[in-house]
């Protein structure tokens, strides 16, 4: 059958979402952004909501099955209250979710419960390396097997928290096939000063050095990247429709409001057929979406190259939505009093953004 | 309730079904009746009557939806609705082998859509079941006028009651009426088919006032003045037709007969339009769906695959564009699911509805634009089909709602403003 409504389950859990993207998140964007920090108790708030716990199965200390419909739906909701936050109440996940569709059942049972049980903490994931054609699949990081452990080399950057973080997944390319490792702070990371971006300015982001950088046989994730890299598809496209949504929500309200030469500026079809077009494109690639997270979630052959259609998609349409947005204001949507410019900052990231989430 | 993508199983059956259809009866013949406008594919339309009579009903024909099986045991669990699922998926199928012929499949087309959106129970079982009968039948919407097309409430046809008959008695003139001539010209092959007249019985009362008239084939004073020569769909016929003092029975009306504020007959034309505009969406998806493949089995011929998964920043220019068209057909299709899910459901969908007309629209005509650009020289030769889908696709974006039309649609909506606070 096809199916455009949540279940009772999911409501619930994205109605507390919603709640908290539209009362905690948005209100304090603003500020985090311009102040380059994200206030601590509006994290932890966020990360008792218990999305990544609902997603973590009883045996490893969550309460749930993982879906990443579920993902997908509480990823667009918490962009659409603020993408810095969003990605900080969402950074545990880049650690427990990529273990718990690659990991073992040892690695599982030794590492998930213990950030699933914990307030928010910051363990991470180290996966865009600084060069313009970067791929996932061709990693210049490399992993090379001494004895019972594994040399990691190489450069990463975007990586979020890295500087606090008590342990990352490092990927690297192992005989030339992108692979997961557990690295702890102890093991040797170098953490640059925090990277400084067009956007994402609340949230603390580094660059991380491994020079010879020795883990234990046992930290490698053995299972396939690809089904983790579709699952950070996926949250990247839901991040870039809950921003798109959160521009084009705000630039329909001012236009409703705003007149010039006598008429809401919302009845001038210029601007009217603008937010037709932007509501239209956000739908189309919601449900794209939706599509490869359903695929991803049943399993189905092409979930993949569907996860990757809506990354792809979702950039280009985050891009023209918030660009329009600013549009939409005019000169005042180039002043930092309204959100629109930073949705537009924002929106051109997420063609360099898979990898910061997932779902 | 769930969000889930999984094709229901009669709906896969029927696709697999019309596929062959596709493939034996619209291919092989796409190029000659696109050459010879006007010829009428008598083969095909009596393969397609007999083989919907002998699955038993139901008219991939129609716009509107066959009813809804009722389950044998009353006692089990009733089954979602997916009448409009199914409909807009064998559209897509068909449309995918051949859009133009798709649009000559007896059945009733926007006529019936017509008649199912505001006729009575009575009207509905007088009018909709020939459709079953022996001989292929066609119905026809005529709503446009030379002076009246995005503006339907400008148009000029007026219908008068002659109380002394009672009779309603019609006058005007309509343009590109789809299927006009086979629907009103009687020939041996085809059932007695009807037109769908839209007029005034008010022009005081506006769009108040307009009704819809069925107008059976034959009808004195009724006259096809002309068939377009038109760029695309050139197999379907396109007929300006005239009304001058044409007589029809009382109750071939679609909706009351009297004027009053709160009456507004305009609406049923537009919840036909919330139904049929998925529909013609899905249409136009299928025209791509066909471009697109034809791009990409022609690229594996030359050894080109899409190597998908790289950033962007690896892909050729062409795979780029492959890509690009992948996402724009994919998320469309998806648009039009949503829009008859909802129609299945009993949702109001003027929105989605709109939105995937607005969608479809756009990206079947870069799509199939696209396709004969990459293919060069190949793309723009008519040995290939790839010039005559661009040609086919573009009516897409015109008819049933111009692009601009929905747009201003989808834009009322999302900003909850009326006809009169955004034009
Ligand atoms: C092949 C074919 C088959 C057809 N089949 C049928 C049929 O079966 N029955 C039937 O009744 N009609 C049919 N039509 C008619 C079709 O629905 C109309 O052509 C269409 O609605 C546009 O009307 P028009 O051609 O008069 O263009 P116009 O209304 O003159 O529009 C011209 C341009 O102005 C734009 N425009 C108009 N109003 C606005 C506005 N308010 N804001 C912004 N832009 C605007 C339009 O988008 C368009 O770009 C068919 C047409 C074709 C070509």
């Amino acid at each position: 059958m096809y199916g455009f409504t949540p279940t009772d389950e999911q409501k619930m859990l994205i109605d507390t979402v919603v709640r908290y993207a539209k009362n905690d998140l948005r209100p304090a964007g603003h500020d985090a952004d311009e102040a380059k920090v994200l206030p601590p108790k509006l994290i932890s708030k966020g990360w008792e909501l218990g999305v990544l716990q609902a997603s973590v199965p009883e045996a490893y200390g969550g309460f749930g099955e993982r879906s990443a419909v579920t993902g997908v739906l509480a990823a667009e909701e918490l962009a659409f209250g603020d993408l810095a936050g969003a990605l900080a109440v969402m950074t545990p996940s880049l650690f427990v979710t990529p273990i718990l569709l690659a990991g073992s059942e040892e690695q599982k049972q030794t590492w998930i419960p213990p950030v699933i049980e914990a307030d928010w903490m910051p363990f991470t994931a180290a996966l865009i390396e600084p060069s313009f054609d970067f791929d996932p699949n061709a990693l210049k990081t490399t992993a090379v097997r001494e004895g019972d452990s594994y040399l990691l080399n190489g450069l990463k950057t975007y990586v979020p928290y890295a500087a606090e973080a008590e342990a990352m997944i490092v990927y690297a390319a192992l005989d030339g096939v992108t692979k997961g490792f557990i690295v702890q702070k102890g093991d040797g990371l170098t953490v640059s000063e925090r990277i400084k971006l067009m956007g994402l300015n609340a949230l603390p982001l580094y660059q991380v050095r491994l020079e010879n950088v020795r883990v234990p046989a046992a930290n490698l994730l053995e299972g396939d990247f690809a089904p983790v890299l579709a699952s950070m598809q996926v949250a990247n496209a839901a991040l870039a429709v809950g921003v798109a949504r959160a521009s084009f929500e705000y630039a329909r309200d001012y236009a409703k409001e705003r007149e010039a030469f006598g008429v809401k500026i919302a009845q001038k079809q210029a601007i009217a057929f603008m937010l037709a077009e932007m509501a239209t494109e956000i739908e189309a690639i919601r449900l794209l979406t939706w599509q490869a997270a359903w695929k991803l979630d049943t399993g189905k052959e092409d979930a993949f190259i569907d996860a990757y259609l809506a990354s792809t998609g979702a950039a280009d349409m985050v891009m023209m939505v918030t660009d329009r947005g600013v549009q939409i204001l005019g000169g005042h949507g180039y002043i930092r009093d309204h959100p629109v410019e930073k949705f537009m900052r924002e929106g051109r990231g997420f063609a360099s953004f898979t990898g910061l989430a997932i779902v | 309730m769930t969000i889930e993508f999984e094709t229901p199983k009669p709906i896969e059956n029927a696709r697999f079904l019309l596929q062959t259809v596709a493939d034996n009866m619209m291919r092989p013949v796409s190029r000659q009746f696109d050459e010879e406008e006007h010829t009428i594919p008598f083969s095909y339309i009596e393969f397609m009557h007999s083989a919907m009579r002998a699955m038993g009903g139901g008219s991939a024909g129609s716009l509107a939806p066959g009813e809804e099986k009722k389950p044998e045991d009353p006692n089990k669990p009733k089954r979602a609705p997916i009448a409009y699922q199914l409909l807009a998926n064998q559209l897509e199928m068909l449309s995918w082998g051949d859009v133009g012929m798709y649009l000559v499949t007896p059945g009733g087309g926007l006529g019936a859509a017509a008649v199912q959106a505001a006729g009575s129970p009575e009207q509905k079982a007088k009018f909709l079941a020939r459709f079953n009968e022996e001989k292929p039948t066609f119905a026809a919407m005529c709503m446009t006028e030379p002076h009246a097309g995005s503006d339907t409430s400008a148009i000029r046809t007026r219908a008068v009651l002659d109380e002394k008959t009672n009779e309603w008695v019609i006058n005007g003139e309509k343009i590109f009426v789809t299927a006009g001539d086979k629907s009103f010209t009687e020939r041996p092959e085809f059932g007695k088919g009807f037109l769908v007249v839209w007029a005034s019985i008010d022009p005081s009362a506006g769009r108040a006032g307009m009704r819809s008239f069925v107008v059976e084939a034959g009808t004195p004073g009724v006259k096809i003045t002309k068939l377009e020569h038109k760029m695309g769909i050139r197999v379907s016929d396109t007929a300006s037709i005239s009304f001058d003092n044409v007589r029809v029975p009382f109750e071939n009306i679609l909706g009351s007969p009297t004027v009053e504020k709160t009456t507004t007959g305009f609406k049923g034309a537009m919840a036909t339009f919330d139904a049929t505009r998925p529909l013609v969406a899905a249409t136009g998806v299928g025209v791509a769906r066909a471009a697109l493949e034809e791009v990409k089995k022609m690229l594996a011929e030359q050894g080109v695959t899409i190597r998908y998964g790289l950033p962007r920043q690896k892909l050729t220019a062409v795979e780029r564009d492959v890509v690009d068209m992948e996402i724009m057909l994919k998320s469309a299709w998806l648009m039009v699911l949503k829009a008859v899910w909802m129609a299945d459901n009993k949702q109001p969908n003027a929105l989605e509805s709109s939105m995937s007309k607005v969608k479809a629209g756009d990206v079947v005509t870069k799509i199939t634009q696209k396709a004969v650009e990459l293919m060069g020289p190949l793309g723009y030769s008519r040995e290939y089909l790839l010039e005559k889908w661009m040609r086919d696709a573009k009516i897409t974006d015109i008819y049933e709602g111009t692009g601009q039309i929905n747009r201003l649609v989808v834009a009322r909506q999302v900003l909850g403003y009326s006809g009169s606070e955004l034009r």
